[in-house]
């Protein structure tokens, strides 16, 4: 006979029975969640960026705009053509560039440099962009994603890595820019 | 051999014994009204469903999940695997269907009141299986891993990341990586194939349960309203008095549309072929025009009108205040009436969802928003436009041109159509309002004062001066033009 306050052996053994399987479920849940947070993790700290080569300096005439490709830093097996990436870099004068993530910074379309009228321009959404990158009109906030730069042994290389969205580091590294400086 | 067959099927439900319950389930009474062709849509959808699995299983066996594979598995089931073009055109037509008639089945039921008392576990669910439902059909156009699943997914993370604060390990966590690329792929690919249909197999299990314990909805009388207390007896009645078993009372018209749909999702197939793919998925390749399929084409076009600042607000808090409403529903009107006579704002809700969606997807067609990015090459000045015309104005017609100014404006109905056409541009503006409009920009036009020599503007707003109907007048300013009527009758 049990009463409220009693508790049988066997209602005493199922219910250490469910706490051992919680114990279990929980220390399996840590290497669960933490496979499953892996992508994030992984890139705590910028680790996902690298700086890589866009090509050398006298590919890029002075006053001009040109496409310019990299192959992203980071690369899986599986990743086929998506790691071949395409960047916009405008050489201003001598050793100073701007290196403009094709991007749109309203949801990411590419966007095409149009040397006649000095403009970028979206496809899908109808941003368009000055020639240094600053917003000229359309959906866009904000201007162009810039990736950071440097000169190095007659190569223009940048810090690349990660897709460029308003809430990736390559829109935080950069700041925005002043508008309408060209 | 009969007498094998019921021994066969004696041995059988000795051990299973299903056949009572599937007996029961099979004749419980419907009432005598709910066998309509109204009431077909819900059986239609689970059959499209029953069809995506088949399909999807059939192209699981040819197609691989890899961003190096996928595309070109996907033109092996196009052009080698016999009949893999015709199994893809199933499935992505199966979709296209699948997402219209849930739809429909869900504005059948919201007119119907089916919502109500004692239904709304049963539209909850519901509600749930369409986010199931959309969710498979944006994750299935990813894994048609080709350009426009690639620029999808990047307007998907610039989306996800505009989430504060968490948004980078959003976008992250969306692409199993820092950019789209294998893991994003692989991802997609299990979500597809395993987590939303598996969820979904679930809730669909769910959603027929409660139709099954709960009963049909009845036909809605205008004037017979619910009422919590009393409404499980009255549908009791109503089956007792005019109830009829639903098998085959009710089920051969659900049995006739079922076949009917699988047979126009087959002759689409047939007709229209495959969806795609597009051009590889490769990022460097940048002249291309990203476009969503059919069913979120709305959403393109309310990116594209939305003000810039109200666009983060409307994509992060829309999806839960629609979502919110939808669930919460039947508690706010979990009784009273049922019929859509009775309901006019419920109707005109509808219709107005269903007027705003199909003008958004109409806009969406012809993208009116978007510059033309070859208009400036392809489109010729017409000649009407040209003729007797001073050089200069024809200097300006080719500075026009060639500033792309014609990406964004038409002339003569071919153009761009972001900015306002200019055929009649010189009746709106005067000489110093366009070259001001010109070099300053301005409602949404660039500014373009670095980019034009002033004998260029010049040569520009003298080819736009001549852009006006025949007999109405370029705009002059008034003022400036008595001015000098003054000073030349001075002299």
């Amino acid at each position: 006979m049990s009463n409220e306050n009693t508790i049988s052996r066997r209602g005493l053994f199922m219910k250490m029975g469910i706490l051992f399987n919680g114990l279990v479920a929980a220390a399996l849940a840590v290497p669960v969640v933490r496979f499953l947070l892996s992508s994030i993790t992984r890139g705590r700290a910028n680790a996902y960026l690298s700086w890589v080569s866009v090509g050398s300096v006298t590919e890029f005439p002075e006053g001009e705009t040109r496409l310019a490709t990299f192959r992203n830093p980071y690369v899986t097996p599986t990743d086929g053509t998506t790691v071949d990436t395409a960047c916009w870099v405008r050489r201003v004068a001598g050793e100073q560039f701007q290196v403009f993530a094709v991007n749109c910074a309203h949801l990411g379309c590419p966007v095409r440099w149009f040397p006649q009228s000095g403009l970028f321009m979206c496809p899908c959404h109808g941003g368009a962009y000055y020639r240094d990158g600053s917003r000229a009109s359309g959906p866009p906030e904000r201007g162009l994603f810039e990736y950071p730069y440097k000169v190095e042994g007659g190569l223009v290389t940048i810090q690349a890595g990660e897709l460029p969205t308003p809430g990736s580091p390559t829109a935080s590294l950069v700041g925005k820019k002043p508008p309408c400086a060209a | 051999m009969r007498r094998l067959i019921t021994h066969l099927g004696a041995w059988f439900d000795r051990r299973l014994q299903l056949a009572a319950p599937i007996r029961e389930a099979a004749e419980h009474p419907v009432p005598r009204n709910t066998a309509s062709w109204w009431y077909v849509f819900g059986s239609a959808a689970l059959v499209v469903f029953l069809l995506q699995l088949v399909t999807g299983i059939l192209l699981a066996l040819i197609y691989v999940p890899s961003a190096s594979e996928a595309w070109s598995s996907l033109q092996a089931l196009n052009h080698d695997v016999t009949l893999g073009w015709f199994i893809r055109a199933l499935h992505g037509w199966g979709s296209n269907f699948m997402v219209a008639i849930v739809l429909i089945h869900m504005v059948q039921v919201f007119l119907f009141g089916a919502y109500k008392f004692p239904r709304e576990l049963t539209w909850i669910v519901g509600v749930f299986l369409l986010l199931m439902t959309l969710g498979m059909a944006f994750t299935g156009q990813v894994l048609r891993f080709d350009q426009d699943a690639y620029w999808g997914l990047g307007i998907g993370a610039s989306i996800a990341s505009r989430v504060p604060i968490l948004g980078g390990s959003i976008v992250k966590m969306m692409l199993g990586g820092p950019i789209i690329a294998g893991a994003t792929l692989s991802r997609f690919f299990a979500l597809h194939v395993f987590v939303i249909p598996g969820t979904l197999i679930g809730l669909v299990g769910l959603h027929l349960l409660m139709v099954l314990k709960l009963g049909i909805n009845e036909w809605p009388m205008p004037g017979r309203l619910v009422k919590r207390a009393s409404y499980a007896n009255e549908y009791h009645e109503l089956t007792k008095k005019d109830g009829a078993p639903f098998v085959p009372y009710a089920v051969w018209k659900d049995l006739f549309f079922a076949a009917f749909i699988l047979l126009a999702v087959a002759a689409c197939a047939l007709y229209f072929g495959p969806f795609g793919p597009t051009g590889r998925p490769d990022p460097t390749i940048i002249q291309t025009v990203p476009k969503p399929d059919y069913f979120f084409l709305w959403l393109y076009a309310l990116l594209s009108l939305l003000p810039p600042s109200m666009e983060t607000p409307a994509l992060l808090i829309g999806p839960v205040i629609a979502i919110g409403v939808l669930v919460l529903l039947p508690f706010l009107s979990g009784e009273g009436e049922k019929s859509w006579r009775r309901r006019p704002i419920a109707v005109l809700t509808v219709l107005l969802i269903a007027i705003t969606l199909g003008t958004f997807t109409h806009l969406a067609g012809f993208t009116p928003w978007s510059p033309h990015m070859n208009a400036w090459s392809g489109d010729p000045v017409p000649e009407k436009v040209l003729h007797g015309t001073t050089a200069l104005q024809r200097q300006g017609a080719l500075v026009f041109q060639a500033k792309q100014c014609r990406n964004c404006h038409s002339i003569g109905e071919s153009g761009g159509q972001r900015g306002p056409t200019l055929d009649s541009v010189a009746v709106r503006l005067t000489e110093d309002q366009l070259i001001r409009q010109v070099i300053q920009g301005g409602g949404n036009m660039p500014a373009y004062g670095n980019n034009l020599s002033p004998a260029e503007t010049t040569a520009l707003v003298a080819f736009l001066e001549t852009l006006h109907p025949d007999g109405q007048t370029p705009a002059h300013n008034a003022a400036i033009g008595e001015a000098r009527e003054k000073s030349a009758s001075s002299q």
